[in-house]
């Protein structure tokens, strides 16, 4: 029964939650409009979502976003540092990294939070050869970067959807 | 307080919009303008949201929310016709 | 609207304009496409999203109940911005390994008078 009300439970909450602070939650009838859209696109669009992972632990998952906001910020004083700063002392580079993970969702999604942290820029995920290419602004030492980028995110997000 | 602040933060980025504009004349390459075209559309939601503070009004605000949208799907459309424009020569 | 959030609203403000403005100069200052690519995808993002919750607190201390719908274009922004970076750095290879002509002449053709 609730499968076929709701079968995709985490969409619905998104649907819901997004229209509450769209509309500012302004009325019990918005809500309700809400609560119908929520329960009618993911029932419409079921066959385009891929098939979800199990979000096995959400409070690593909560306290990860945190380090994630903190992550972003540190990130843009040193991009804003090295714009303004000399040029020549840059080294932009391409690096690979290579993947653990095996699921596109979760590399899609290690791949947004590269590209909004530290100085890089995710451009292209291999699923071939599971490798992710990033450019970095300075990048003088690729390995340190590969070595930052695989502890502090892909680990933490394998931990976090069990994969 | 909160006058000064948005007349600065408005010179700021009317600063940062000329800017952009600079790119998108010189560009060299097409990535270059598409860019550059972005970061205009974005720059001018910043801009829409303060004067909308400064009038202390809420209707620009969905107007915010509309630019973000379509220079989303705009960026995303030119990026596809020079991926796709390149595959069928 | 007492000091404290007025400064907390200003200093937003101010800095959240900074950003944008530093994400514009990286993007003209910086020499290679790849280069000016991290601009505007951190700082600029970076620079609305503060300007977004500058807003969400300022309608929300006038007293006609907490705003939150600020929040919509800032979660939005943060997505679309890999993205963005993504496609073009992917449209910016591609145009680099099959040559610069090639993509020129795509434009060309479109522009072709008699083709339609």
């Amino acid at each position: 029964m609730m499968r076929a009300v709701l079968p995709l439970p985490r969409v619905s909450l998104m649907v819901f939650v997004l229209w509450a602070v769209i509309t500012n939650a302004a009325s019990f009838g918005l809500l309700v409009l809400g609560a119908i859209l929520a329960i009618v696109i993911p029932l419409l669009s079921r066959n385009f979502w891929p098939t979800p992972r199990p979000l096995l632990r959400p409070w690593r998952g909560l306290r990860f976003l945190g380090l994630f906001a903190l992550d972003i910020i540190t990130a843009n004083w040193r991009v804003a540092r090295q714009i303004i700063g000399p040029l020549h002392r840059l080294a932009p580079a391409f690096v690979e990294v290579p993947l653990d993970l095996r699921d596109p969702f979760i590399a899609t999604l290690l791949g947004s939070i590269v590209s909004l942290t530290p100085g890089t820029v995710s451009i292209h995920v291999d699923q071939q050869r599971w490798v992710l290419l990033v450019h970095a602004l300075d990048a003088p030492d690729p390995q340190a970067l590969i070595d930052e980028i695989k502890e502090r995110y892909e680990r933490a997000l394998k931990e976090i959807f069990a994969c | 307080m909160l006058n000064a602040a948005i007349e600065i933060a408005f010179v700021l980025i009317a600063a940062a919009l000329a800017l952009n504009l600079y790119r998108l004349l010189i560009g060299p390459d097409t990535t270059d303008r598409i860019l550059a075209l972005d970061t205009l559309g974005i720059n001018s939601i910043a801009l829409l949201v303060l004067y909308g503070v400064s009038k202390n009004s809420t209707a620009y605000f969905e107007v915010a929310l509309l630019l973000a949208l379509l220079g989303f799907v705009g960026t995303v459309a030119l990026c596809k016709f020079l991926l796709r424009g390149d595959i069928s020569e | 609207m007492s000091t404290a959030t007025e400064l907390i609203i200003s200093t937003l403000i101010v800095l959240g304009a900074l950003f944008v403005l530093l994400g514009s100069v990286g993007l003209a200052r910086l020499p290679d496409f790849f280069m000016r690519l991290h601009g505007p995808t951190k700082a600029t993002t970076m620079g609305v999203g503060a300007t977004l919750l500058a807003s969400a607190i300022f309608f929300s201390v006038q007293d006609r109940g907490v705003s939150l719908h600020e929040l919509a274009p800032l979660f939005f922004l943060f997505i679309t911005a890999p993205v963005t970076a993504h496609l073009l750095a992917k449209a910016a290879l591609h145009r680099k390994s099959s040559g610069d002509t090639s993509g020129q002449a795509a434009q060309a053709s479109e522009h072709e008078p008699g083709q339609h």
